[in-house]
């Protein structure tokens, strides 16, 4: 490899003359007969970027000796789509249906970091309306929900069991009902906007939410009775991928991994947001620092969110009518949406005044649809717990009415990093139960 | 049970009495024109107006709240590693309830190891760094921004900033003292071409190995999109109309 240039690896083409085998799909003992009759000792396996156990397009490069993998290296980048970049080329407004596809799994809580974050910024966090604080916690803990139902549906799945995995989606299904009634999308929502929510939660969500959450419980529970003391689940999962407090404080670690390790850290108990510190909750740990204790953490997780979810919905039922967006108008929205029976919509009284009525309301209307609102110049940086750890939304303001830079701290990107010290000296098998504890998605890892 | 608006605006810190005292602004730029419209597009009459682009600058003390006391423990764990706190660091800005340490480069290292390692500090977590470019900073124009949180000491945040002209976008590595750095530090040297000198593997993360440029910097050339209609394309975004 040249000195002078900057790849990270050289070219296939120096490594063409050690032996090189495909393998896709088959038996694993035909491949390592193969490789044995090879008399190679250092085996390199390229696990991905397609495999599907690997959520997404991550790339796991791993060195085995037999059965036993003695060296892993995580490759990502698959899936760059440059949203930051892309972000400092639209409104600030506009920014939220950007990161809500960062990763795909949690848009609720990418949303709320870099809304808080704006607010932040325009220094109107406290005049943000409680009722849109609510309906962001509902969604969040919505989110939560879903997002740990598919950590657990898929890392089944992974194990052979499928029935773990259609469970896990068929109570997930549920959470998108109510997200979908809410939001009207399942998923890319854009619905947390600065100084709000983009819509209310009418009575019929409140019903249909109070008539899906003893489902979901239910659901959750025939999970933890398929799951929790299964034979097979613990023989696979039980002191596989062990990550203690040491190795957490030293990589960075946030989330069910951290509190697997014990550790009770949970930014909204640590530095309540949205009201979170209104709410009550506990923060579930365990001290078995396994991918198992991972598992027994989220499943806790999705009860404690259904008791925030049912927390919240009382608070909405109550609040009923009341405003879920910033009175400012120059920040809202000009109008509160409304939703048609296509599902499309704007505000028919809205649309007639402006166009009927008042000339300067359609200055109005236009300036801020198209120009967006101004934010003052400075930093800030605002931290959510996400499904999956610390979601932190570093923004930087030049005055504009776009983001001079939006830069998102993904937990996934740096609980990857922990790939390596869990999987080396395990076996080839409890990579994929490893990785799939940490609960990557790479469209957060690679934005 | 604490207030919620305070809690809100502050992310959890305290509020003290001066928690928003930033002094003479830094000047980054400047903008030009009333509604940000680029050239010959203002047709307001006030094509002419240039408003620079003011940035909080460095606070005088009282700080406010904690973070009196948070630069005190700082300054005497710089003096005992044998770092004068003058050398390191240039400036501090309150601004919005949060705290930010400018750091000359060179003492990066030993103002992350106080951080880390002094008892009354205990920044356990660096939430990685955030490169940011400011073109019209001359000297300065390459930003490293360093998040941190101390569990123990509750849940507090502080951010360190770090600075680098163009011509030598060199920083030191904190990757020994905060592993979870090493991917956080190769993606703003991918995407900002910031050299962490000491770092175990300074490769690209998130482009190409062989990807020429640093995408996320100001002066990166976007690349329009041709579309084949009547002879015309799609202008790169930022050469399209726009008010910013």
């Amino acid at each position: 490899m040249a000195a002078d240039t900057t790849h990270a690896t050289g070219a296939a083409e120096e490594y063409l003359d050690s032996p090189t085998l495909h393998v896709s799909g088959g038996d694993w003992d035909d491949l390592v007969d193969e490789a044995t009759s090879l008399h190679e000792e250092r085996i390199v396996v390229n696990m991905g970027p397609q495999h599907p156990s690997t959520h997404g397009v991550l790339r796991l490069i791993l060195e085995l000796d037999g059965e036993t993998v003695t060296e892993t290296r995580a490759g990502i980048g698959y899936l760059h789509t440059g949203i930051e970049k892309n972000m400092e080329f639209r409104t600030w407004v506009q920014g939220v249906t950007f990161c809500t596809r960062m990763d795909y799994l949690t848009p609720m809580f990418q949303e709320a970091a870099y809304c808080l974050a704006i607010e932040k910024l325009l220094g109107i966090t406290d005049q943000i309306p409680q009722r849109a604080s609510d309906i962001r916690v509902l969604m969040m803990e919505l989110t939560r929900i879903s997002s740990h139902l598919v950590c657990l549906g898929t890392g089944g799945m992974e194990m052979g069991a499928t029935t773990v995995m259609t469970v896990g989606f068929r109570e997930r299904e549920r959470v998108f009902r109510i997200i979908e009634e809410v939001t009207g999308l399942r998923m890319n929502n854009a619905f947390i906007r600065p100084g709000g929510v983009a819509q209310d939660v009418s009575q019929r969500a409140i019903d249909l939410i109070r008539e899906m959450v003893p489902e979901i419980r239910r659901g959750i529970r025939e999970l933890e009775l398929l799951v929790n003391e299964n034979p097979i689940v613990k023989g696979r999962m039980v002191d596989v991928g062990i990550l203690d407090l040491t190795g957490c404080m030293a990589l960075g670690i946030t989330g069910p991994v951290l509190r697997s390790a014990g550790l009770p850290h949970d930014l909204r108990k640590a530095t309540p947001y949205c009201g979170y510190e209104t709410y009550d909750f506990e923060v579930i740990t365990r001290e078995s620092m396994d991918a198992y204790g991972r598992l027994r953490v989220r499943l806790d997780e999705m009860y404690q969110s259904l008791r925030i979810v049912e927390q919240a919905t009382d608070r909405l039922e109550a609040s009923l009518g009341q405003p879920i967006m910033v009175a400012d108008k120059k920040i809202a929205w000009p109008a509160q949406l409304s939703v048609g029976t296509d599902g499309m919509g704007n505000s028919l009284d809205h649309i007639r005044e402006i166009m009927g009525t008042s000339m300067e309301s359609l200055i109005h209307h236009f300036k801020i649809v198209t120009e967006g609102f101004r934010v003052p110049p400075g930093q800030v940086y605002v931290a959510v717990e996400s499904a999956k750890g610390e979601l932190g939304c570093h923004l930087v303001s030049d005055g504009g009415t776009r983001p001079y830079r939006a830069h998102f701290r993904d937990p996934s990107f740096n609980n990857l990093q922990a790939t390596a010290i869990m999987c080396e000296g395990s076996q080839v098998a409890d990579v994929i139960v490893a990785v799939a504890s940490i609960d990557p998605v790479m469209g957060g890892v690679d934005r | 049970m604490t207030d919620l608006t305070q809690a809100q605006s502050t992310g959890g810190n305290p509020v003290g009495e001066a928690l928003d005292t930033p002094g003479e602004p830094i000047v980054i730029g400047e903008r030009r024109g009333m509604f940000g419209a680029t050239a010959g597009q203002d047709t307001s009459g006030y094509g002419g107006l240039v408003v620079p682009i003011a940035f909080p600058g460095a606070s005088a003390r009282p700080y406010g709240g904690w973070f009196d006391a948070f630069v005190d423990t700082l300054a005497a764990g710089l003096e005992a590693e044998g770092t004068a706190y003058g050398d390191a660091v240039q400036m501090v800005v309150v601004d919005r309830g949060e705290i930010t340490v400018h750091v000359a480069r060179e003492h990066l290292p030993v103002v992350a190891r106080v951080l880390r390692d002094e008892p009354a500090l205990r920044f356990e977590i660096c939430a990685g760094v955030s490169g940011v470019h400011y073109p019209g900073l001359s000297g300065q124009e390459l930003h490293a921004v360093y998040p941190f949180l101390s569990i123990t000491n509750g849940s507090k945040r502080i951010r360190v900033e770090v600075s680098a002209p163009d011509a030598d976008p060199h920083i030191p590595s904190i990757v020994a003292i905060y592993p979870a750095n090493t991917w956080h530090e190769r993606e703003t040297w991918d995407m900002f071409g910031i050299i962490f000198d000491g770092h175990p593997a300074l490769t690209r993360i998130l482009m190409p190995d062989d990807w020429p440029g640093h995408p996320q910097r100001k002066d990166y050339p976007l690349g329009g999109i041709p579309v084949e209609y009547k002879g015309a394309t799609v202008p790169p975004a930022d050469e399209r109309r726009a008010f910013n």
